[in-house]
């Protein structure tokens, strides 16, 4: 069976059809404002650049990485206005949800905000019963201000789920139609941050649906018969009517898309990947061929949020870097896109990385007769400069002393040199300028669980959250069998009687047959 | 005459509690955005030196305590931070003049600001650690040999805990500590009331000031793209003792408290060289190439080397870019006394503290 992978990124729409492991067509496509129209663009040309091919008659899936939901909330266009409703008084009565959000933000989602009682204890008492009655006329006012996405935050509830639930019930009961997000299936502890994403969560499902509804159309107008997926920010895929219900799992799926391409396309399931572009480089590191992730807050749009996301250090340089005062100063500036007119090599003013690289011989580009004759100790310092930028942001990355490969991707990549310390070797590879569009192609299926146990066996708390999160990647769309553990960690917390300690699961398996038709339920 | 602390002080203020809390105190973000939003609001909080405080005035002393992680999902808000205060006031029958906090270091630092936005309270410029702690008995008040009763507990619900009198600190904290667990690891406190004379005498004098100093050089270091570590080694009057990157870092509870250690390898010109930390909450001891160099009541901080962003104990990972740096400790700290309640052996360290800005124990 074969894959066609597309990752649509803010300039670029990149497309792959894959089949046992080989890249069989590629190709890059711009990006247009109807992200769907790049989308159906590169599906029609990629059916004909492998036109004839048999893998085109047995397309099992169609998987899309897309920065879409990412640059909404940037942008502040396209969201919708969210009511949030808050379970937990008499507790956090002074953080409001909101709180602490940019301005701006606030005034395109702010649609009302709704404090009840209720929530839990981490060890899973009541923190008070829940209040069904505030929830009901809370509701009804939602409902009669017109207001149709709710995000449901209560507290405590990655470990005890049952209010946001029993809330959620309510809502729908007294509105129907309306778009609901419960915190737990969104982020991890942390009351606001996790808030904090369910809210944008709310806010983007509008534009969600629209986006695979559209995704989809792309599809059938380019007579693709298969069904389709969405890539995540742990690397792993869900169907296109799961994932319009939780839009912020694919933010950060274009870096993740990058990291797993270049796993695949390497060989490599253990390794650090630096990717380098015309501004910046991204380094992340793989473990079992999937990005770690961050175990952090991580702020979008300027907002706090701490979900599942992958954990990646970026630094501004890239073959458009600029260089200034004899090579004293590497960036931040850089020309990005410009670089065919701007870059000395091309004939423009600007001395740039890639005229650095040009001069050393690292690669070839442009007219190198036009660089002129940059002096060799600026050449020199300045490549040193660069290499030492890069080899400590790739050391930073690394979790260990012991050495380990790091596969270099993106346009900029002759920038990363071939030897540095901590690393035992550098890899480059085959397309590697596609690498996310192959991500997105070979993705599979997770779940996911994050909780504390406490008064608990270890044994028995990280079996617990086993079944769970492969319960979880089951209702994502993997194939039973197949599931797998993907990384287990646990921590003991401080200050909490029990041997708390909190166990965090991810599980991955293969997608379960599907039809086109079975995707849009 | 107290003076109005304007908005930027708050935020200076949680730059500055996060480093004093010396890998612990857990973090003000929350508090902050609490004071910050009753700024917002058109609120503000009067900050009163302690020299201004009448020898027979009562100051509330008041904290949060409890679990960091539990902090993430339960906040203190102004409401539930003055909850012990009435309840105090109430048992004692008479009114506070002013709200102080026990803990400079980390979150504690907005304790009091949060009471006097729910009561119009001013805020002494004052604290009983100077620094972050982990336990009661380790304040000021307490190595004076000033009682420890009465103290109020407070739930978020009204299981609220008087402890009237108590056989000594260490009995007063076991106590507390299993009410605070009973009511899911978070409580608000008002601690021993204190004259005004006593704070005079055995508080930290003017160190809600001291961190919005160094809070202040740090930020001024940032945007001026100077370096922010030298900043804060200028402003706090301490010294650089390590440059390095982390390259292990072990963490383990035991008895409630978060214990580990964290081992650097030196860059620059500490190349060749390294460095280990012990913490129990807080960074405790320091040791270079296995010789301990640098011991609690000396304040110990680990610095983000580029940011100048203090790391606490719970964030350090293998890779990052720290610079270890020593503040100098409360002289009531290097008493003889000061040092059986928190010097290097109250943290199982058999060693004699030498503080690395030379000063013997008085």
């Amino acid at each position: 069976m074969s894959r066609i992978g597309i990752d649509v990124g803010g300039t670029n729409t990149d497309a792959v059809l894959l089949e046992g492991g080989k890249v069989l067509a590629a190709l890059k496509r711009p990006t247009t404002v109807d992200v769907a129209d790049g989308v159906r663009h590169a599906l029609v040309d990629l059916v004909a650049a492998a036109a004839g091919h048999p893998a085109l008659g047995r397309i099992e899936a169609v998987m899309i990485g897309t920065t879409h939901f990412t640059n909404a909330v940037v942008e502040r266009r396209h969201l919708d206005r969210v009511a949030a409703l808050r379970i937990g008084l008499p507790a956090n009565a002074g953080l409001p949800p909101f709180i602490g959000w940019p301005k701006d933000l606030a005034a395109a989602m702010r649609g009302s905000v709704h404090m009840v009682g209720g929530g839990h204890e981490y060890d899973g008492r009541n923190l008070v019963p829940l209040d069904r009655a505030a929830v009901r006329r809370e509701a009804q006012r939602i409902a009669d201000s017109g207001i149709t996405s709710v995000a449901i935050t209560s507290v405590f509830s990655p470990l005890t789920d049952a209010c946001e639930r029993e809330a959620a019930e309510i809502v729908r009961e007294v509105m129907p139609a309306a778009r609901i997000t419960l915190s737990h299936e969104i982020g991890r502890i942390g009351l606001l941050e996790r808030e904090n994403a369910a809210l944008l969560n709310a806010g983007l499902q509008g534009l969600a649906q629209r986006t695979t509804a559209a995704f989809v159309r792309a599809l059938r107008d380019s007579g693709i018969a298969a069904p389709l997926y969405l890539t995540q920010n742990d690397g792993t895929i869900v169907q296109a009517a799961v994932a319009e219900r939780h839009p912020v799992y694919c933010f950060a799926s274009g870096p993740t898309n990058s990291m797993r391409g270049a796993a695949f396309l390497s060989g490599l399931a253990d390794a650090l990947v630096v990717d380098v572009g015309g501004t910046t480089t991204d380094v992340g590191c793989l473990k079992g061929g999937f990005p770690r992730q961050a175990n952090a807050m991580v702020e979008i749009g300027g907002v706090r949020t701490l979900f599942r996301m992958p954990d990646l250090i970026s630094i501004g340089l890239g073959g458009g870097t600029e260089i200034a005062d004899e090579g004293r100063r590497i960036g931040p500036g850089s020309v990005g896109f410009r670089l065919p007119e701007k870059a000395l090599c091309f004939g423009g003013d600007t001395l740039t990385a890639t005229d650095i690289a040009v001069t050393a011989g690292r690669i070839a580009l442009g007219e190198p007769g036009l660089v002129g004759r940059l002096p060799g100790p600026l050449v020199a310092d300045s490549l040193l400069h660069m290499e030492r930028m890069v080899s400590e942001v790739v050391d930073r990355m690394k979790t260990d002393a012991a050495p380990v490969p790091l596969i270099a991707v993106g346009g900029g990549s002759f920038l990363v040199p071939d030897r540095m310390e901590g690393v035992s070797q550098v890899v480059r590879i085959e397309h590697h300028a596609v690498a996310n569009a192959v991500g997105a192609a070979i993705a599979q299926v997770s779940g996911e669980v994050d909780r504390i146990f406490s008064g608990v066996e270890r044994g028995a708390a990280l079996d617990d959250a086993r079944r769970e999160a492969t319960r979880r990647a089951i209702a994502a769309g993997a194939e039973p069998g197949s599931v797998q553990t993907l990384d287990v960690e646990d921590i003991p917390i401080a200050y909490l009687p029990g041997n708390a300690r909190r166990v965090r699961v991810r599980v991955v398996g293969e997608i379960a047959q599907l039809t086109a038709e079975d995707t849009r339920d | 005459m107290p003076r109005l602390l304007n908005a930027e002080e708050l935020d200076l203020l949680a730059i500055g509690a996060w480093i004093l809390g010396t890998g612990g105190g857990g973090s003000p973000y929350a508090s902050h955005l609490v004071a910050r939003q009753f700024y917002e609001d058109g609120g503000r909080i009067a900050l009163l030196d302690p020299d201004e405080l009448a020898d027979d005035d009562v100051v509330a002393v008041v904290s949060t305590m409890g679990a960091p992680l539990v902090f993430q999902e339960r906040m203190t808000d102004a409401d539930f931070a003055l909850k012990p205060v009435r309840i105090m006031e109430a048992f004692l029958g008479r009114p506070f003049r002013a709200v102080m906090t026990v803990e400079i270091g980390g979150c504690n630092a907005f304790q009091p600001l949060l009471v006097a936005a729910a009561s119009g309270l001013p805020v002494v410029d004052a604290d009983a650690m100077g620094r972050a702690y982990p336990e009661a008995q380790m304040q000021t008040f307490s190595i004076a040999g000033l009682g420890m009763a009465p103290h109020v507990v407070s739930d978020i619900r009204a299981n609220d805990v008087i402890i009237p009198t108590a056989s000594g600190w260490h009995e007063m904290e076991r106590v507390r500590r299993r009410v605070c667990t009973e009511y899911g690891s978070v409580a608000t406190t008002c601690q021993a009331p204190r004259t005004g004379v006593e704070v005079k005498r055995h508080a930290v004098l003017r160190s809600l000031s001291q961190a919005i100093a160094l809070g202040r050089e740090v930020r001024r270091a940032r945007m001026a793209h100077e370096d922010p570590v030298a900043a804060t080694v200028a402003a706090g009057g301490g010294k650089r003792l390590f440059t390095g990157k982390v390259m292990d870092v072990q963490r383990r509870t035991t008895e409630g408290f978060l214990r580990g250690s964290l081992s650097l390898a030196g860059l620059g010109e500490d190349a060749g060289a390294s460095f280990d930390i012990a913490f129990q909450n807080e960074f405790t001891i320091g040791r270079r190439d296995g010789a301990v160099i640098v011991t609690t009541p000396d304040l110990i901080c680990v610095l983000d080397s580029i940011s100048g962003e203090a790391i606490g104990t719970e964030s350090l990972r293998y890779g990052q870019r720290v610079t270890v740096i020593a503040l100098p400790s409360q002289p009531i700290h290097r008493s003889a006394e000061g040092l059986r309640h928190v010097g290097p052996r109250a943290f199982g360290h058999d060693v004699d503290f030498h503080s690395v800005f030379g000063e013997e124990p008085a």
